[in-house]
């Protein structure tokens, strides 16, 4: 335990000095895989926790930056008043997209989530009065919370890390709660759950609508991050590669989006220097993870950890 | 007037061409539990074998293009079926999952192949001209999509409730384990099954190249909306599947025209009504 604690501490201290040491390549890589870790780990709540894959989930994220940038750009509205409607209204979507989709459950619920969501990128390429379509929206500038200036990426890479951690605190306080042990219990023996007086349906909603909610966080550190928003960040293939990292991670563990998510984007980064075809890889990536490794990296180094220890 | 009337062919084609992609879908499901994610992506790689057949033997007619495509993406799904998804049975998320990842795969190897640009597929020449009815003026290859179609539910709905292989796999669907019990060749049925379903998809998407040419996206444009009348339909029916397609193709069409903004969200509405009142689907026996 005493060892956990002093790699925690480690690798704290080393992503605080990341943006000290490295240079401006590095450390934008490093907020992208943030933003990714944060987009996973909401994921994560659903898949892992909940046992409900969606394959959606960039609806949310995109939402919230579209909500953003539109607000922002075409109304003039101020950085902040901008990010609470676009919570607030990714909160709202969430509760909306998770009553029509937990009618089902299973693969029905994946089919739901995923046709919806492509209802959200078709809204994005068609309304070109409201999206700009394929143009996308342009002309975002990063705020300046208590007059601290977000432009460079040193600084937004340290907001980015306290926003990061924030949200995988409260989502670790969270699975750790009553709530996030019912919410496993639905996962686990649904049935069950319903015999001892727990509403199933209730607790699932809510966790869809948390996890809605912090890939809407994701969301504004996306389109803060990029200035930019195009309606590809709402194609499967986001909801996709946020899937993969927390497959490839280890679902239902509060590492393995950490771990999965970072992979998924430094091998995406790295892969196109050499290659363009990065849904080609990205889709052999799922089948080999698939097929070698189906429960993900964490619990697979864990086992292989507990065997060394035996 | 004649907008009326033409816009009501081509939501009929289009639901034509819907129900060719999403029965097969629905069948796979319907037997084996599996949503098939690559399915799009079989009918995108149905048309773009019909066109490079169709540039490299010219003379190939649109249909024997549309049956050699259709023979190669049949090969193509039971290979994947009996060597690929067949190793995680009964892993459902997996399955899905790995058809995700092949579906990625094969939609960029396409672009990979034969570039960005939309390749069209020429419509057989005695259809390319349009037929006058009743003083108004159709498109001859529409009317014979939605004739092909119709026949293809046909011919489903005989093989499906006339036959005895139809027997077996309604069998399959109903409950896998007593079928088995009873000695029906599980196993041998879905790849069958699966192979059939890719054929349909593999000929669906040569029949759509003259109406919508194979090109980058086709599949990302297409399994949506099977999805939605298969969640409209109700998975394992083909009379669902057909009803939901051109209920879908009709909804599409028309929302494109008349509100080409808001399109997607009216496409949307019926998917959710049904939700909330039959969450099987229309004619669906089972939960999705």
């Amino acid at each position: 335990m005493r060892t956990r604690g002093l790699y925690t501490a480690v690798s704290l201290i080393s992503l605080i000095v990341l943006p000290f040491v490295a240079g401006d390549f590095y450390i934008n890589l490093a907020t992208q895989v943030l933003i990714a870790v944060v987009f996973s780990a909401s994921l994560n709540i659903l898949v892992g926790y909940a046992g409900l894959s969606s394959l959606g989930h960039a609806a949310f994220l995109g939402f919230a930056a579209y909500i953003c940038a539109g607000t922002t750009v075409t109304l003039g509205l101020p950085p902040l008043v901008a990010a609470v409607l676009a919570l607030a209204g990714t909160t709202l979507l969430a509760a909306i997209f998770g009553a029509i989709a937990l009618r089902a459950s299973g693969l029905g619920f994946l089919m739901i989530t995923l046709a919806l969501a492509q209802v959200v990128w078709g809204l994005a390429y068609r309304w070109v009065g409201l999206t700009n379509g394929d143009n996308g929206l342009t002309g975002l500038t990063r705020p300046h919370p208590f007059g601290l200036s977000l432009d460079s990426p040193a600084a937004f890479y340290l907001a980015t890390l306290l926003i990061t951690g924030i949200a995988l605190t409260v989502i670790a306080i969270l699975v750790g709660s009553a709530y996030g042990v019912s919410l496993q219990g639905t996962r686990d023996q649904p049935r069950r759950m319903a015999a001892l007086g727990h509403n199933v349906w209730l607790v699932r909603w809510t966790a869809f609508i948390i996890a809605g909610f912090w890939a809407g966080v994701a969301g504004l550190l996306y389109v803060y991050y990029q200035r930019y928003i195009h309606p590809s960040v709402l194609s499967m293939a986001t909801s996709a590669e946020g899937l993969l990292g927390v497959i490839a991670g280890g679902s239902g563990t509060l590492a393995g989006p950490v771990v999965g998510a970072a992979l998924v984007v430094i091998l995406k980064n790295y892969a196109s220097i050499y290659i363009e075809r990065w849904n080609m890889l990205l889709g052999a990536v799922f089948v080999l993870i698939v097929l070698v490794m189906p429960d993900g990296i964490v619990p697979g180094v864990r086992r292989l950890l507990a065997r060394r220890d035996r | 007037m004649q907008f009326w009337v033409a816009q009501t062919l081509n939501s009929l084609a289009f639901g034509g061409l819907l129900f060719l992609l999403s029965s097969g879908f629905s069948l796979i499901f319907g037997l084996m539990r599996l949503a098939n994610l690559t399915h799009g992506a079989l009918f995108m790689l149905g048309a773009y074998i019909g066109a490079y057949l169709m540039r490299a033997f010219p003379g190939t007619s649109l249909w024997m293009a549309a049956l050699a495509s259709g023979i190669a993406v049949a090969v193509f799904g039971g290979l994947l079926e009996r060597f690929v998804l067949r190793r995680l049975a009964g892993n459902a998320l997996g399955q899905v999952l790995l058809t995700l990842g092949i579906a990625f795969i094969i939609s960029d190897g396409c672009l990979l192949v034969f570039g960005g640009d939309p390749i069209p597929l020429s419509t057989p020449r005695w259809l390319a001209r349009p037929v006058f009815l009743w003083g108004f003026i159709f498109p001859a290859y529409r009317l014979a999509v939605v004739v092909l179609a119709v026949c293809a539910a046909l011919g489903l709905h005989i093989l499906l409730d006339r036959t005895r292989l139809g027997a077996m796999i309604r069998a399959g669907v109903d409950d896998m384990a007593m079928a088995r019990a009873v000695g029906i060749p599980v196993s041998a049925i879905f790849t069958l099954v699966f192979c059939l379903g890719s054929a349909i998809a593999g000929a669906g998407g040569v029949l759509a190249g003259p109406i919508l040419s194979a090109y980058p996206g086709l599949d990302g444009d297409m399994l949506p909306l099977a999805l939605i009348v298969v969640i409209l339909g109700g998975v394992g029916s083909i009379t669902g599947a057909f009803v939901g397609s051109f209920i879908i193709g009709a909804i599409y069409t028309f929302g494109i025209a008349l509100l080409p903004d808001l399109a997607y969200v009216i496409l949307f509405l019926p998917m959710i009504l049904v939700i909330a009142i039959r969450p099987n689907g229309l004619f669906g026996r089972m939960a999705v």
